[in-house]
């Protein structure tokens, strides 16, 4: 057999399948010998863009989503093993490079985000690996002489029953390349499946436990200088004057730069460029921002949502309901997603070519900005992505990429940027701040109308224009009404308050918010109306929410509703829809003096057919702990339009003698999968908020709990 | 020049006395897996063993480190199957994974004194850790069961 073997299959297939695969040729891109290590060269035949078949009998998997802990690095691949027949110690992965091929078909590039990796790529994943399994058949057949319907395939091999001969995948690669590529391909009944519902070994699992991962901040690159960026104290401030006398005389200091965003020093390692930063005489021009005071920023908000905003959706007619009026008015602060792995990444800026390594979300973009900075053509920028220590929305912005291409630009060398955790807290996309008023009409137990006014700034504006339609942003009004409850009459407006302060998605972006103010109102709603907050949910839900129905009255189970296992606890309850899974979740909590014990989640959620288990309770787990950190302490605000927290002491975050036990219940299902990375957190804090309200009358209706329970 | 042994490897480095143990570790050495993440002793991802006990690398000074033995996760165990990473591994606690290096060095701190931690134990020796993709029931659950591989 030729081990070095390299036969380009093209064509493509769609047919039968809800998306196409590019089949173009794979092009393997250079890797640098310390980033990650590139598996065996042994391809053999690659059917199409996202599997290469190996004469050792391994599959190649090239990954188009980035692993930030959600799963993907091991779901993925998992679809394309199971099509394939092939046992999960074959499988390798390497991620995808930054090209048109590689772009997901509904965002039409190269992005990470929205809990959508798994839906979208699942029946394309599969229908890769079922081509690639058509072609090894049609291989074994021809050698064999036997039609291809009477050969079956099992554990990375072809069986013709009939003559009892069997031939591995790794003996038919050469011949397999050689067949064509089939326009249509039959997926597998879910009765057959062998591996999807199952939970393999993670794929970085091991890498993950030894130190051996290769995040952004690990990258090196030979002749690879250090920077760390000074900038700007508020948003849109620009440079004044230098003074880089001292920072030039600090030991390992190479040189200054002025960018974009600020002014790198650039070092012989970290530390000194870290060192340079600190001694660089800096003056500012402010900008249009110097004026920004949180208490202001809640009073404007606050009249805006009352007082203006357009119609982001209605039905019915809210003015003409009758009942008894309640109203009530939702504040949460802006929140800075903190990542355990500040910003960073690595360029290598030359005349004719630019390689970048990155830990992102976007690399489409990243590439898109990198070949803006350089003017080179897309066939010269290379985009390699590695993993993340953690995403959560913010590594959907690119500027970290924008800081280190910048930088190589000037100095003409490999450079790595790395931010200070001062860095990452006070120049995030910040998950927007919120001011919601909520009005309902409650006559008798029925709520009769529903009125939801936000004004919150705009991501989407920013982020993706085309979708900011008439003045809406359709994440900032996501889930403000939701959609299982069976409102006669409801309204939602949206002002879109801008006071400068940059904006990004966050994990359950619109959700982590909104939910919090809706179940909490519709739990307020309960109480008015004397009814037991379940009971009110389940009578109120349309008849169309089964499965959120479902979920609930699981979840209620599970958690034995209304009978806490700790003596002098409280059960508070909460519902929601993420990218069309669902999440009830019961939260058990106690109240000593002004603090909040949560000692348990208990959680019923349905994301559809479970592809890896283990890594949905995980998950869940994560989301839930995501969202107690987002609620309980966590804000960030502005005075005289500078941030005024800095790092994990005054930006806390849940550790773990503060986190709850989790039970996690997985709803057996086979609707199509659905996201399951950010459904747990938008339904803790209004659980928690539930439970606080039943322990001590008092309704939190500002986050974090340390200033709403004040 | 400072004489440092890390993993049991002697190293010489060109070091200022107050430059962090973290950035030799990780610019000088080239041993990556310990992560910076805060800077400021509060996250633990930058942990590592001095002579045994666990410290937070990014605010221990190369000096200190001199004439001690320092650890790092890559020297933890040379197969790289501690127990606690054993236990890792088996329980899939890792989600990015970033700050997991520092867990487990603090994790292998506290069985190395606390062979059977309960809960107020592992809670006092692992809250100086943070996990931001909120491993924290696993990683607790891993402590537990390393505590039975040992």
């Amino acid at each position: 057999m030729r081990r070095d073997a390299f036969l380009t299959v093209t064509g493509s297939f769609g047919a039968g399948l809800a998306l196409a695969v590019a089949g173009c040729a794979p092009r393997r891109t250079a890797t640098v010998p310390d980033y990650q290590p590139s598996p065996e060269p042994s391809v053999t035949f690659a059917p199409n863009a996202w599997v290469h078949l190996r004469t050792d009998g391994t599959a190649l998997v090239m990954l188009n989503k980035s692993e930030m802990g959600q799963g993907v690095y091991t779901g993925l691949p998992m679809l394309v093993a199971e099509e394939l027949d092939l046992p999960w110690e074959r499988i390798r992965v390497e991620m995808a490079p930054a090209e048109e091929r590689y772009a997901d078909p509904v965002f039409k590039d190269m992005t990470t985000g929205g809990s959508t990796s798994l839906a979208v790529m699942y029946p394309l994943l599969r229908g890769a690996g079922a081509a690639a399994r058509a072609m090894l058949v049609a291989a074994a057949a021809k050698r064999w002489g036997v039609p291809a319907a009477e050969c079956t395939t099992k554990d990375g091999a072809v069986h013709h029953a009939a003559s009892n001969r069997t031939l591995s995948y790794g003996d038919l690669a050469v011949e397999a390349g050689t067949m064509p590529v089939p326009k249509q391909v039959a997926l597998k009944e879910p009765g057959r499946f062998f591996l999807i519902g199952t939970s393999p070994k993670r794929l970085d699992v091991e890498a993950k436990s030894r130190g051996t991962a290769q995040y952004g901040i690990d990258v090196s690159v030979p002749g690879m200088v250090f920077a760390n960026v000074l900038k700007a104290p508020t948003f849109g401030g620009t440079v004044a004057s230098v003074d880089d006398g001292a920072a030039r005389q600090v030991a390992g200091v190479l040189d200054v730069v002025k960018i974009s965003s600020g002014v790198a020093v650039v070092a012989s390692n970290t530390w000194a460029a870290m060192q340079g930063r600190d001694k660089l005489g800096v003056t500012w021009h402010d900008g249009p921002n110097a004026h920004i005071n949180t208490p202001q920023l809640f009073a404007d908000a606050e009249k805006a949502a009352r007082t203006s905003g357009v119609v982001a959706g209605k039905h019915g007619d809210v003015d003409r309901a009758a009942g008894r009026t309640l109203e009530a008015v939702y504040k949460g602060p802006f929140l800075a997603h903190a990542a355990m792995e500040p910003m960073n990444a690595t360029a290598d800026v030359r005349a004719d070519a630019c390689e970048v390594w990155a830990p992102t979300q976007v690399q489409t973009r990243s590439k898109t900005a990198a070949m803006k900075i350089t003017g080179l053509p897309a066939e010269k920028v290379n985009v390699h992505t590695t993993f993340m220590g953690g995403g959560f929305g913010r590594r959907l912005d690119e500027d970290y990429v924008v800081d280190a291409v910048e930088i190589s630009k000037a100095v003409k060398k490999p450079v790595k940027v790395t931010w200070r955790r001062e860095d990452d807290i006070k120049n995030d996309f910040y998950r927007p701040m919120s001011v919601n008023v909520v009005r309902a009409k409650l006559a008798g137990n029925k709520i009769t109308a529903w009125e939801h006014r936000v004004a919150s700034p705009s991501i989407v504006k920013r982020w993706l224009p085309p979708m900011f339609k008439n003045g809406v942003d359709f994440a900032a009004v996501d889930q403000v009404t939701p959609e299982a409850y069976a409102f006669a009459n409801a309204r939602t407006t949206y002002a879109d308050f801008d006071p400068g302060v940059p904006v990004g998605f966050m994990r359950a972006p619109g959700a982590n918010w909104n939910t919090f103010v809706t179940e909490s109102f519709v739990d307020e709603l309960a109480h008015a109306a004397g009814q037991d907050p379940l009971a009110f949910r389940l009578a109120l839900l349309s008849p169309k929410a089964t499965r959120e129905r479902a979920a609930l009255e699981q979840v209620a189970k599970a958690a034995n509703w209304g009978h806490p296992r700790t003596p002098g606890a409280a059960h508070g309850i909460a519902l929601t829809n993420w990218g069309g899974s669902i999440a009830a979740l019961v939260a058990e909590v106690s109240v000593k003096g002004k603090d909040i014990v949560v000692h348990r989640a208990t959680v019923a959620a349905d994301c559809g057919v479970v592809v890896h288990p283990d890594i949905v309770v995980a998950q869940l787990q994560g989301a839930i702990m995501y969202g107690i950190a987002m609620a309980m302490t966590a804000k960030i605000t502005l005075t005289n339009g500078r941030i005024d927290q800095s790092n994990f002491y005054d930006y806390t975050v849940l550790r773990m003698a503060n986190a709850p036990a989790v039970d996690v219940h997985v709803i057996k299902s086979t609707e199509k999968p659905t996201g399951v990375g950010e459904l747990g957190t938008p339904p803790i804090a209004p659980a928690i908020a539930n439970a606080v309200f039943k322990l001590t009358g008092k309704r939190v209706r500002q986050l974090p709990f340390s200033d709403g329970l004040a | 020049m400072k004489s440092l042994t890390i993993n049991g490897v002697a190293h010489d480095v060109d070091a200022p006395d107050e430059m962090p143990l973290l950035w030799v570790i990780r610019d000088m050495v080239g041993l990556t897996g310990t992560k910076f993440g805060c800077g400021v002793r509060q996250c633990g991802a930058c942990t590592v063993h001095l002579d045994g006990e666990a410290v937070r690398s990014c605010t221990t000074s190369v000096a200190q480190a001199a004439g001690k033995k320092v650890t790092t996760i890559e020297g933890l165990a040379g197969d790289g199957n501690h127990p606690v990473q054993r236990a890792w591994i088996e329980q899939a606690v890792p989600q990015c994974g970033y700050c997991q290096s520092g867990q487990i060095m603090s994790a292998a701190a506290l069985l190395s004194k606390t062979p059977k931690p309960g809960d107020p134990e592992i809670d006092a020796a692992m809250s100086g850790n943070i996990c931001r993709c909120g491993c924290y029931v696993r990683i607790k659950s891993a402590i537990k069961r390393a505590a039975e591989l040992a």
